[in-house]
């Protein structure tokens, strides 16, 4: 048989678009999970917050992964679990999944959609290159998350975390509240790259020292992790002379950054953006391939889980509209970052398939207060979107209305951040 | 009694191990470490070099060439990836091309087939990523890349299968000489064997020294290198050395055998064990790669580590500075094989064999040949380099090989399951890493490492506390269960 869409990945990204394609029109849906079930990475995050945005309410991740896993099941979408692809061919009109799996063995399945949502990984302690010896007790912070959550294992009892990121917030949280003595976080830059909730609640709370403008400079011990010598940073990022201090413990956690998984999508031949590590998408996260659409972390690393599952919609719904015939394939933006901004997503708008809004995601480089994030059109300021505080860690959600943007024919619209009054 | 005890497991003990099963011998291999080629063999530079460097009066000048011809059937024998991809040592200036010309000679004197020194166009034909100011090169098309561990494991698996004891976390202590044998102290119970065979890498004049006056001393000099993502893999095709000088061979930009690229190694004197990267030296070797190969992609490094070489250094009554030693030493039925750094990995076979023929079975008066050596060890299946119909025909026949553990590698259950159930199999995560390559890519065990500590419980009978990462009781990775695991047990 040809499927309609097939989705490659099942957690929050893959659920929220094979959803909404079924609910959009298309027939044969199917997704495609490697793991041992359906929910993705939110299925290690027990903690709450999930879903403020979408349901009003808190969620655990488990929950949260529920209420679309619940949907899916009730609209009959077939998944297939444990289940490895090996690659992507765009054979045109056609494209062929290959995979792996124990009960069936090696299958070609065939689609006239696929939507990517393989998520992200960690950046890992060798990608950072700290120095020293590389013994046992050095693990991302996910994968300690995975082992105390899943499979009801201490990583270790005294812990150090490199990198602020939410996940090794979380995760200093979750060990002491495990009896674990959580000693320090240390985050290279001036600002920390986690949520203010997070700092707040799994810190603060707890008493545990966030080291702003620090690193780790050697890694002890030889057979399992002894202890980390720390040291201050100047303001190029390099450890200041003297700064050292070295702090004894059996685990580090680093929580130093996540990158899309794009391994497929690469392969597949499509255009990818330097900036995000994600491909090119459109507004409904179409790629450079038609009929291949990607969505949640592959396309960029989101803050939260409920603007993955927006995006995703919007996939979904592409693809149901592209099996329809009634994608537009004509661009009529392309989108840039100018000053302040790292990258914006979609990277190019096709106008016809708008509906009444477009929502630019991005995030800016550092830290700003009393600053707009404005949107240009050549000299002409479109739209601006005002934050109290603009955080890296935080991603800007910029919507801009379809009647808006309809005022130009073509061009390429940037944002930038800029004083507050201009 | 055994015949011979070999101490070390690194690849010259291993591969020797191997070598003496072609005789009716009763031979243990002993090792301190959690697993076999723990220590130089797994952080080295993985070349099997042309042959053109050393002097063709020394062992390492000798040994090289005929060591290289002979990689292809040993890979084949041991099914151990190896690529003959050829080599490049580049020069940038008249100077650096006149050493090409003496390393030339030098090979000629060698036995190194094939060489050729070669002038700007052609050289950044065959290497367009090359820095423009190169001017030349002496191609090597017989040098290439290997993986080290894999050769080494392969090896003592055979020598298992051929009938060698292999006792890991053994770490001598002590050795008396008896009459016609020797005693043997380790850290898990005495051993008496008739010889000695001392592979023991690093540590090689520490173990002489146990029965001998000392004539030699071990030098242990570190090295860094850098591994990047397989996207990078294909910035070189083949091994790029820089123009040597007295220090060395430089800093050496190389594909690896499995993809990936590799950078590396700087040389610094240190302490035995001290196998730590320093952000100098890691400095320093960027550095230096980039003088050769412009566009290497800093941001897809994957794994930083160092390695140590043991270097003999010249001691008072005997001048073997700068060579292997491969001999009978003073100590009677004491055999040195020491001083084993580059182009020791290379040089295997050839010196597995002279060490062997002329060194031991002169010792045994009686030897027998064994008839039942088989040089080959069983089929390695490795998912990923098989066709699709190959790949069908396996998940059916077992179906552990349609589930994959290590994304980043396309590494299957079926061969983790299987390089645990070897002959000196994988105990620990580290030992499925080396032997499977699971974790060994970008992600670097992150999404893998629980599965393997869960395959690996269960493939040994023993709980997910009881795996270690690498070395036994130390290198542990759990430190026991978490509260509400705890209280469900209860």
């Amino acid at each position: 048989m040809i499927y309609d869409v097939v989705v490659l990945g099942g957690g929050p990204a893959g659920l929220a678009a094979a959803v909404e394609a079924k609910k959009d029109g298309a027939n044969d849906v199917l997704i495609v999970e490697r793991d041992r079930e359906l929910g993705g990475i939110l299925n290690q995050c027990i903690h709450n917050g999930f879903g403020l945005h979408t349901f009003n309410e808190e969620l655990t991740g488990p929950e949260y992964a529920e209420r679309y896993i619940k949907q899916a099941l009730e609209l009959g979408i077939p998944y297939y679990l444990n289940t490895m692809v090996l690659d992507l061919i765009d054979n045109g009109e056609i494209k062929t999944i290959h995979v792996i799996n124990e009960e069936n063995g090696y299958m070609t399945i065939e689609t006239k959609a696929v939507v990517l949502t393989m998520g992200c990984r960690e950046r890992t302690s060798g990608a950072i290159g700290i120095p020293g010896y590389r013994p046992a007790g050095v693990f991302t912070a996910g994968t300690a998350q995975r082992f105390i959550n899943m499979e009801g294992y201490m990583p270790g009892k005294e812990v150090v975390i490199l990198g602020s990121g939410d996940i090794g917030l979380i995760m200093a949280r979750r060990m002491t509240l495990e009896g674990a003595n959580v000693k320090a976080v240390c985050e290279l830059m001036p600002y920390s790259n986690g949520l203010v909730r997070n700092i707040v609640q799994c810190l603060d709370d707890y008493d545990i020292p966030l080291k702003l403008s620090h690193t780790i400079t050697f890694i002890h011990g030889k057979d399992r992790l002894e202890g980390v010598t720390v040291a201050q940073v100047d303001d190029r990022l390099k450890p200041i002379p003297g700064t050292d201090e070295y702090i004894p413990c059996d685990t580090l956690l680093l929580s130093v950054g996540l990158i899309p998984e794009n391994e497929i999508t690469r392969n597949a031949g499509i255009e990818m953006d330097r900036r995000t590590n994600g491909p090119v998408v459109g507004e409904l996260r179409q790629t450079s391939v038609p009929g291949v659409f990607a969505c949640g972390n592959v396309v960029h690393v989101h803050d939260l889980v409920d603007f993955v599952s927006e995006e995703s919609v919007l996939a979904g719904k592409g693809a149901s509209m592209y099996i329809k015939g009634q994608l537009d394939s004509e661009n009529t933006f392309t989108t840039t970052n100018g000053d302040g901004i790292g990258y914006v997503v979609p990277q190019q708008v096709a106008m016809k398939n708008v509906d009444e809004t477009v929502t630019f995601y991005m995030r800016v480089r550092q830290v700003f207060k009393d600053k707009v994030v404005n949107a240009y059109i050549g000299d002409q300021l479109i739209a601006t979107k005002k934050e109290k505080k603009l955080l890296p860690a935080e991603m800007v959600n910029f919507k801009i209305a379809k009647d808006e943007l309809a005022k130009y024919p073509s061009g390429e619209i940037r944002f930038v951040v800029e004083d507050a009054k201009k | 009694m055994y015949d011979i005890a070999i101490i070390g497991a690194g690849i010259a003990g291993s591969y020797i191990a191997r070598e003496l099963t072609r005789y009716k011998l009763d031979v243990v291999l002993l090792d301190g470490e959690n697993d076999v080629g723990n220590q130089i063999t797994m952080a080295n530079s993985a070349i099997v070099h042309g042959g053109y460097d050393a002097p063709s009066y020394k062992f390492k000048g000798r040994f090289n060439a005929p060591g290289n011809i002979m990689y292809e059937k040993i890979c084949e024998d041991l099914d151990v990836p190896f690529k003959q991809c050829g080599s490049l040592v580049v020069a940038h200036n008249e100077y650096e091309m006149a050493t090409l010309h003496e390393l030339y000679q030098n090979g000629l004197k060698n036995g190194v087939p094939g060489m050729r020194i070669i002038f700007k166009e052609e050289v950044h034909q065959m290497e367009p990523n090359l820095n423009p100011d190169v001017c030349g090169a002496l191609y090597s098309p017989t040098a290439g890349v290997v993986s080290p561990f894999e050769l080494c494991v392969h090896a003592a698996e055979n020598a298992v299968d051929n009938g060698v004891t292999l006792k890991l976390n053994h770490l001598v202590t002590d050795i008396k000489k008896l009459d016609d044998s020797f005693k043997i102290t380790t850290t898990a119970g005495d051993i008496e064997a008739k010889k000695i065979i001392n592979a023991a890498g690093v540590y090689a004049d520490d173990i002489y020294e146990m029965v001998g006056e000392p004539y030699f001393e071990l030098l242990a000099r570190k090295g860094n290198y850098f591994i990047f993502d397989k996207e990078a893999g294909s910035l070189v095709n083949k091994v790029i050395f820089p123009c040597p000088s007295k220090k060395g061979k430089g800093i050496l930009v190389a594909p690896t055998v499995h993809g990936n690229l590799l950078i590396g190694p700087d040389a610094e004197p240190v302490d035995k064990g001290d196998v730590s990267t320093t952000s100098e030296r890691l400095d320093y070797i960027k550095e230096n790669a980039l003088k050769n190969v412009p566009s290497i992609p800093m941001n897809k490094i994957i794994r930083s580590y160092a390695g140590l070489r043991n270097t003999p250094v010249k001691a008072s009554f005997t001048t073997t500075d700068g060579d292997f030693i491969l001999e009978e030493s003073p100590v009677k039925g004491f055999i040195n094989v020491a001083g084993y750094e580059s182009p020791g990995l290379t040089s295997i076979p050839a010196v597995a064999h002279y060490v062997v023929e002329e060194i031991v079975v002169p010792m045994f008066p009686d030897i027998e040949e064994n008839h039942e050596y088989n040089p080959k060890v069983r089929k390695h299946l490795r998912f990923e380099e098989m066709s699709d119909a190959e790949k069908e025909a396996i998940i059916k026949e077992d179906p552990k090989y349609g589930k994959v553990i290590c994304r980043c590698e396309t590494i299957t259950e079926g061969e983790i399951i299987d390089v645990i159930h070897r002959s000196a199999g994988a105990r620990t995560v580290k030992a499925v890493k080396k032997r499977s390559r699971a974790g060994m890519g970008r992600c670097q065990g992150g999404f893998c490492s629980p599965r393997v500590v869960e395959i690996l419980a269960r493939e040994l009978n023993c709980t997910l506390e009881d795996i270690m990462y690498d070395q036994q009781n130390s290198a542990y990775i759990l430190s026991g269960k978490t509260k509400s695991a705890a209280e469900e047990v209860l």
